[in-house]
């Protein structure tokens, strides 16, 4: 399996991103500057964790209509496995490909733990190897992880399936305690909790290699 | 011609920030305060000189990057 992992400035988790692809897939992710226009043909593109443009104006805002955006939303909508980690979830938000806006935590501060999450939906190619209902432990680390949407579209999303994880416990005020969405075509996933963190028992846990070796197998 | 947005967030979207300066204001004995909510102001300076172009291209601006419409609210003055 081909990756690519997209930097920008401010991206603090391409790294990390990195090294959990390569153990897991085998193959060096390429790693892809956001002022490209253009990168090789890959399976699967992974938008990491940081403070891209330091969150100016709005986490994601700037990023999000960086060159490199336009290539990926043209592959994301063209059906490209496409994951968006914390910022990488607010970028996803900012270019409209995923739905809802990430905003500051309810309780204001920055929270930084192992969360409590259950699978919603086993029927996504990200979370096709976890059990359905199970509960998973990976950690958050984020300021702006405060999921919202209006009712209507929460409703579509929790009648269509689309809710891929849910925190156990309020920890940020999502809305319905949302911690990651898949759109309509379940190819994009973005979500705040960070599996990348979670892929061997020397890092706390594996329940993040999970959702990297779902993609594997879909991916063949 | 000068633009000034006012960018704010939508009714009934929870403002933690808003929340923290009434509480704040409340804790330093400023009464009758019923709600804060906070917002960006943005200065744009514009070379264009026809104020019906300026408004549909700093409309745009906002509707493009300098307002989220998920969550916010923006408004426009041209001076």
């Amino acid at each position: 399996m081909k990756s690519a992992v997209i930097v920008f400035p401010g991206s603090n988790c391409d790294r990390d991103m990195a090294v959990a692809l390569e153990k897991i897939t085998g193959t060096k992710p390429l790693m892809v500057w956001h002022q490209e226009y253009d990168f090789d043909t890959v399976d699967f593109i992974a938008l990491p964790g940081g403070f891209s443009y330091g969150d100016y104006l709005r986490c994601g805002a700037m990023s999000a209509r960086s060159h490199i955006m336009k290539e990926i939303v043209k592959r994301a909508n063209a059906g490209v496995p496409t994951f968006g980690v914390c910022n990488g979830f607010q970028i996803l938000t900012e270019t409209g490909v995923l739905p809802g806006a990430l905003m500051r935590n309810a309780g204001l501060h920055f929270v930084c733990k192992d969360v409590e999450m259950t699978v919603e939906n086993t029927g996504t190619m990200f979370t096709s190897g976890y059990k359905a209902g199970e509960t998973i432990t990976i950690p958050v680390a984020h300021h702006d992880g405060n999921y919202f949407a209006d009712d209507e579209t929460l409703d579509r999303l929790e009648g269509e399936g689309h809710v891929a994880f849910k925190y156990t416990s309020d920890i940020n005020g999502a809305q319905r305690r949302i911690a990651g969405v898949v759109n309509a075509k379940g190819n994009v996933l973005g979500m705040m909790p960070h599996p990348e963190r979670m892929i061997e028992p020397a890092l706390g846990g594996s329940d993040g290699r999970v959702l990297f070796e779902s993609v594997m197998n879909r991916l063949g | 011609m000068k633009a000034r947005i006012h960018v704010t967030l939508k009714n009934g979207v929870l403002d933690p920030q808003g929340k923290a300066i009434e509480h704040a204001l409340s804790n330093m004995g400023f009464g009758g305060v019923d709600e804060a909510r906070q917002g960006k102001y943005i200065e744009l300076d514009l070379a264009e000189t026809d104020r019906t172009k300026a408004e549909a291209s700093v409309d745009e601006m906002c509707r493009k990057l300098i307002a989220n419409t998920v969550i916010e609210n923006y408004s426009i003055e041209l001076e």
